[in-house]
């Protein structure tokens, strides 16, 4: 499957128990038109033997569906395993590597690999310097504004941006799990708080308006940031890459919408009107997009 | 172990002099700071009279460029690194990959700090950086046990220094987007988190709801001290139930642990507070340096005196004991 934009599913953020993690797997390598999957615990290490026993099976079927798959990493490594873990990562063969930590920058000089959206880059000289040391991928935070975008994609050489397109934008991660804790609970003693809300744990504003949601250690936004009202100027500027984050939502569906907006075949506007129909309970963004409150959104004229 | 002490301002500068700092870090008076407050920090003119005020008085200057370069901008953060190094700036803290290339290759012999903003929190990390650009010292962001500090500083090439008292991240530094999702501005991009021009307050049916941006960050009943609505210190409501989700409005206070600090290895202590009064800095500098070499009985007097300067009254020693995880 070649196409002129390359529409990736990036990994798993929140906790699924194992044959419902195999599951969402098996139906995206059958049915959704993704080029390339990401696979990996990036938020807690202590998650990672949910889907391990399934992970061999994932991957044939991904690859037997012609899907490319990169190895994410994770965003924050403290203990020594977690250090070990990412190292491991960096140093394996099998699968390109997302580094979304620094730690595995040392172990991936001069080797091809995917820079994540939780390692800083705000900029053509850090892009470029990235690249320069073999990154052939840089997917952006999704706090950047499109001039910003839009300035490093130009200046960019050796490797290619990618735009978080899809799906709660991952905001902040901590050593403290809010988790955990919302259950009044320590992060030793988490007893997996955070597999009870696979979509994430709702934060509201004491006006009672939805504004985060609470992934283990991580924090997301509570609405779904969407740039289909940006795809327009994210190509003009030479963006072919877009990622889709998995949500507990139709992400077969999802992934439909973005590839017929991005051939073409279905204008933004209805592609947002399908997008919203998918999830009605929440509400989408896409303020970082244009430097306003990320949170908002903003009707492209 | 050295003490690092914030400036705002060149009276702020003075005063942690004075008061015993071995360095003092400032910024300049735009965007390439992660304190880009009004009426706060130093022009370069401002800053090579404090570097010459504190190099007297064998006292360092660090100069905080700690953002992250705006794309097609970069100049500005450039310019920065320059003027520190014209300004004779002992060392400049950066955070941003491509301008820590930019300082190893164009000023050699320019002391690189790695900034807490840049999330380096393990020694895979800090070596990787000490190896690319020469880094001298890492500023540990608040992610990190004590005897995790004490594992990262035996296995790293460089110099480490840590948090010891002020305003707590609850987040890891540098990789928080929490006040740009609110209004548009982030510590990263603007160098600001939850800035006071996006605050106000309005009552409610005798209570007082703090707001940032259009949302209502906490709700104070009469009575009840009403705090600045920083972000990740707000309530939220959860499972039907309001509290401190994330932190309570609490400020960092090591004090307890300076000495395992020091046998963990750790080269210096920083002191937050860079948009704080002479004042305020003049007496946390002077209690927190007199706390390093005092007994536990006079320490613990430093400590009530350092509680009572702090936000709410009340301090946490935060990631650096595990159970606070």
């Amino acid at each position: 499957m070649t196409h002129k934009h390359v529409l990736t599913l990036g990994p798993a953020l929140f906790l699924w128990d194992g044959p419902q993690w195999r599951d969402f797997y098996f139906d995206i390598a059958d049915e959704a038109p993704v080029d390339i999957v990401f696979l990996g615990e990036v938020v807690c290490s202590k998650r990672q033997h949910f889907a391990e026993p399934y992970l061999a099976k994932v991957v044939d079927r991904l690859r037997r569906a012609g899907k490319d798959i990169v190895l994410s990493s994770l965003a924050l490594a403290t203990q020594p395993r977690e250090i070990a873990f990412n190292r491991e990562c960096a140093r394996q063969n099998e699968f390109l590597v997302e580094a979304n930590d620094l730690s595995l920058m040392p172990h991936l000089a001069g080797k091809a690999h995917v820079v994540g959206p939780m390692v800083n880059v705000y900029n053509a000289m850090t892009a470029n310097y990235l690249a320069g040391r073999g990154a052939r991928v840089v997917c952006l935070p999704p706090e950047l504004p499109l001039a910003s975008i839009a300035t490093i994609a130009q200046d960019l050489d050796g490797a290619e941006v990618e735009v978080f397109a899809y799906g709660r934008s991952p905001l902040a991660i901590s050593a403290r799990c809010a988790h955990a804790r919302a259950k009044g609970r320590t992060k030793d003693d988490c007893r997996f708080a955070c597999a009870d809300d696979p979509d994430g744990l709702p934060a509201m504003t004491m006006s009672g308006e939805p504004f985060l949601a609470i992934n283990g250690v991580q924090t997301m936004s509570h609405s779904y940031h969407c740039a289909v009202g940006a795809i327009g100027a994210l190509l003009r500027s030479g963006v072919r890459r877009f990622r889709l984050s998995p949500q507990k939502v139709d992400m077969i569906a999802v992934a439909t919408i973005y590839r017929a907006m991005l051939s073409g075949e279905l204008d933004s506007e209805e592609a947002l009107v399908r997008l919203m129909r998918l999830s009605p309970d929440v509400r989408h963004s896409n303020g970082f997009l244009f430097g306003v409150a990320g949170a908002d959104f903003v009707t492209a004229s | 172990m050295e003490l690092i002490c914030p400036a705002g301002t060149p009276a702020a500068f003075r005063e942690a002099v004075k008061a015993g700092a071995d360095a003092v870090y400032c910024g300049f008076r735009n965007e390439t700071n992660a304190r880009n407050f009004p009426g706060l920090n130093f022009t370069p003119e401002e800053l090579g009279e404090a570097v010459a005020f504190a190099g007297k008085r064998n006292v360092k200057t660090f100069v905080a460029i700690n953002t992250f370069m705006r794309a097609g901008d970069e100049q500005l953060w450039l310019d920065a690194v320059a003027a520190a190094h014209a300004a004779g700036a002992d060392a400049v803290i950066v955070a941003d990959l491509g301008l820590m290339a930019f300082v190893a290759r164009e000023y050699p012999d320019l002391r690189l700090h790695v900034s807490v903003q840049a999330g380096a929190s393990n020694a895979d990390a800090v070596n990787y950086l000490v190896a690319a650009f020469d880094a001298k010292r890492v500023v540990l962001p608040r992610v990190l046990t004590i005897k995790e500090v004490k594992e990262l500083t035996r296995a790293v090439r460089c110099e480490t220094e840590v948090f010891a008292f002020g305003g707590l991240c609850v987040m890891e530094e540098g990789r928080c987007s929490l006040s740009s999702y609110a209004v548009g501005e982030s510590p990263n991009m603007n160098g600001v988190c939850s800035p006071a021009r996006h605050v106000s307050y309005r009552e409610e049916s005798g209570a007082l709801l703090s707001k940032l941006g259009r949302f209502t960050i906490n709700r104070f009943d009469q009575g009840e001290a009403a705090g600045y609505p920083t972000l990740c210190k707000g309530r939220f409501i959860v499972d039907n139930e309001a509290g401190y989700v994330f932190e309570d409005p609490t400020s960092l206070n090591a004090i307890r642990h300076l000495d395992a600090l020091r046998e963990a290895g750790v080269a210096a202590l920083k002191i937050e507070g860079r948009q704080r009064g002479k004042a305020y800095v003049a007496e946390v500098v002077a209690t927190l340096k007199r706390a390093m070499s005092a007994d536990g009985v006079q320490r613990e007097v430093c400590a009530e005196r350092l509680r009572g300067l702090s936000e709410g009254q009340k301090t946490t020693s935060g990631a650096f004991e595990k159970r606070w995880r």
